[in-house]
């Protein structure tokens, strides 16, 4: 997937290399500049961030949104980001464990039922997640998971993506390695364990860190099942602080960048398997 | 344990393990009935209670008339439909404005969204140093919250502190443009953080696209004097046929699904104009207690967006042959 690619036009003159970083940077400021900007202003005085015109660099430095959202009972943003972290870190591996287990069976077992069974999951990828809200809503509510840790880590687990992505993967396996575990008298939990999971770790990764993004990202979901201020992911959290500091950009940017320094590291950091699977569910799906 | 053994025992005579992949579905395949089953087991449970029940129960919800507070749930039949499609039922305005909305923003945003991640890329499609750095800061934005980007631009779009009109005022332009309360800005806002926000994710779809074009179709266009615009006509479109079906397919979708933006950026304001299907259908259903009406509109939407895809489809089909 990563093998440099033969380019559609040539690479052209001194010239034409000019003017195609001319517009690479002009992108990049684009793209960049609003990140850069929450990040300044987080560093901001309240004064300094009212200023008009404003000024690039933080004058002073100030710790200022930081101190206020660290130090606030009303508003507890590190019990928020906690709770997130904990959620997506669960999510994740309940995703990885479920839809491992299921594609597994799905692409390497034979069994009854299990074209019916692979269709009617695949199916649910065409509803919009967004039209089963309000019974998932009551579902939950008679589990009376509502405002618990469960409501934002398992619901969302039944993820029909996961077993899809995985089956994908699973199947491009060779078989031999399965059929040399098996002269050695494993059995098909013992091969799944030690065979295809070490294997399958480019597509375990994948789908850990876009499972952790997306749980940790979700908003409209927790904005209504959670409710105690303790209980709050970053999110609904983050709703929650624009409304209690109203124009107070250095408190609400430095929540923001809280929020988003996990997921830009964790970018970073599996910037290509993410980039993979975002692709690679774009055209094998 | 018991199939280990009889798989054993099978393949006690069997060939050595290089000649029996042909053999393989007959038997190291028949293991214990159960197992694969197990397996399914921890994700169906899963699946089947908030996967499969919801859609159960969004059916059976919506031809009751559900109050969180009253005790008896009386069945309506297809009434909760019925003043969604009747101008004179109490719903039906703000039902179709919400429509309206999302319409309006799947219609402005769902061109820019296939057009402008394809010119990025293109773009990166070239081979240069540090394309791969360009592409993850592309791509960067995609990966941070709704939460966080609607807080972000609603300071950006701030009409007095707000970033963008001081940089339009610094270049001489109008500097007072009331971006989120003011109307036709408030969706040239929505759609653009939108597009600034998810190009990225696009663009990275395509370009796995358009590594799966042959460099030798190229090189015959080229042989054959094509320009670059015939190069790109001929050759690059009809290959990624496929890659644009996807995106455009997944793109309406993700269009008509919108609503952190327009709650946090815009707050649904002139009045209620950008609130959203999505935003209406959970207010509706949580807010206002009423969820047998909001799974009815739950539905009525589901299957918009089925005849959307589905045309989608049939298009693409066609133009294929």
């Amino acid at each position: 997937m990563t093998t440099p690619t033969p380019t559609a036009n040539g690479s052209g003159s001194g010239l034409r290399r000019v003017g195609l970083y001319a517009i690479l940077v002009a992108l990049t400021l684009v793209f960049l500049v609003p990140l850069v900007w929450m990040v300044i202003t987080s560093l901001k005085t309240y004064t300094a961030a009212q200023q008009i015109p404003p000024t690039w660099l933080p004058n002073p430095l100030s710790g200022y949104g930081y101190e206020q959202i660290l130090n606030n009972s009303a508003n507890p943003v590190l019990r928020w980001f906690l709770n997130s972290m904990v959620a997506a870190t669960l999510h994740s591996l309940l995703v990885l464990v479920t839809a491992s287990m299921a594609a597994y069976s799905l692409a390497r077992l034979r069994f009854r039922g299990r074209g019916v069974t692979f269709a009617l999951i695949v199916g649910t990828l065409f509803i919009p997640p967004t039209s089963l809200i309000i019974p998932n809503f009551l579902i939950v509510d008679q589990l009376n998971w509502i405002d618990t840790l469960a409501v934002v880590v398992v619901p969302g687990a039944a993820s029909a993506f996961g077993v899809f992505f995985l089956r994908q993967f699973f199947l491009s396996l060779p078989n031999e390695l399965e059929e040399a575990a098996t002269l050695d008298g494993a059995n098909q939990w013992q091969i799944f364990y030690k065979v295809v999971l070490p294997l399958s770790k480019p597509a375990l990764a994948t789908l850990a860190v876009l499972s952790f993004l997306t749980n940790w990202n979700d908003f409209l979901w927790p904005i209504f099942v959670l409710f105690s201020p303790e209980k709050l992911t970053l999110p609904p959290g983050l709703g929650l602080l624009q409304g209690s500091y109203v124009t107070d950009y250095p408190v609400i940017m430095a929540g923001a960048v809280l929020a988003s320094l996990p997921v830009l590291i964790l970018f970073v950091l599996a910037q290509r398997h993410i980039i993979q699977g975002v692709s690679r569910s774009g055209l094998k799906g | 344990m018991a199939d280990v053994i009889e798989v054993g025992a099978a393949r006690g005579d069997a060939p050595p393990p290089a000649a029996t992949a042909a053999r393989r579905g007959a038997s190291a395949r028949r293991t214990g009935r159960a197992t694969p089953y197990l397996f399914l087991a921890p994700y169906l449970v899963l699946f089947g209670v908030f996967g499969l029940l919801p859609i159960i129960l969004g059916l059976w919800l919506s031809v009751h008339q559900w109050d969180f507070q009253l005790p008896n749930r009386p069945f309506v039949g297809l009434d909760n439909y019925k003043e969604l499609f009747s101008s004179d039922s109490a719903v039906y305005g703000d039902w179709w404005e919400s429509i309206r909305a999302t319409a309006i923003f799947t219609v402005l945003s769902v061109p820019l969204l296939v057009v402008v991640p394809l010119g990025l890329a293109l773009l990166l499609n070239r081979s240069f140093p540090g394309r791969t750095f360009f592409r993850a800061i592309y791509f960067a934005p995609y990966v941070l919250g709704v939460a966080v980007i609607g807080l972000l631009w609603r300071f950006l779009l701030d009409a007095n502190l707000g970033l963008v009109n001081r940089l339009l005022g610094a270049v001489g332009l109008p500097s007072d443009t009331p971006w989120v309360t003011n109307m036709p800005w408030a969706w040239i806002s929505l759609v653009g953080v939108t597009v600034w926000w998810t190009s990225g994710f696009n663009a990275v779809i395509y370009l796995a696209g358009l590594q799966d074009i042959s460099p030798e179709l190229y090189e015959a266009a080229r042989m054959d004097g094509a320009s670059a615009w015939q190069r790109f006509r001929n050759v690059t479109l009809p290959g990624l046929r496929p890659v644009l079906l996807f995106v455009i397919t997944t793109t309406v979708l993700a269009s008509a699904n919108m609503f952190g933006q327009s709650f946090l950026i815009t707050q649904g304001t002139p009045g209620t104009e950008t609130r959203t299907v999505v935003w209406f259908i959970v207010e509706e259903g949580l807010r206002n207690n009423n969820a047998g009406r909001a799974a009815a509109m739950s539905i009525v939407f589901a299957l918009l967006l089925a005849v959307v895809s589905i045309a989608n489809f049939r298009l693409f089909r066609y133009r294929e042959d």
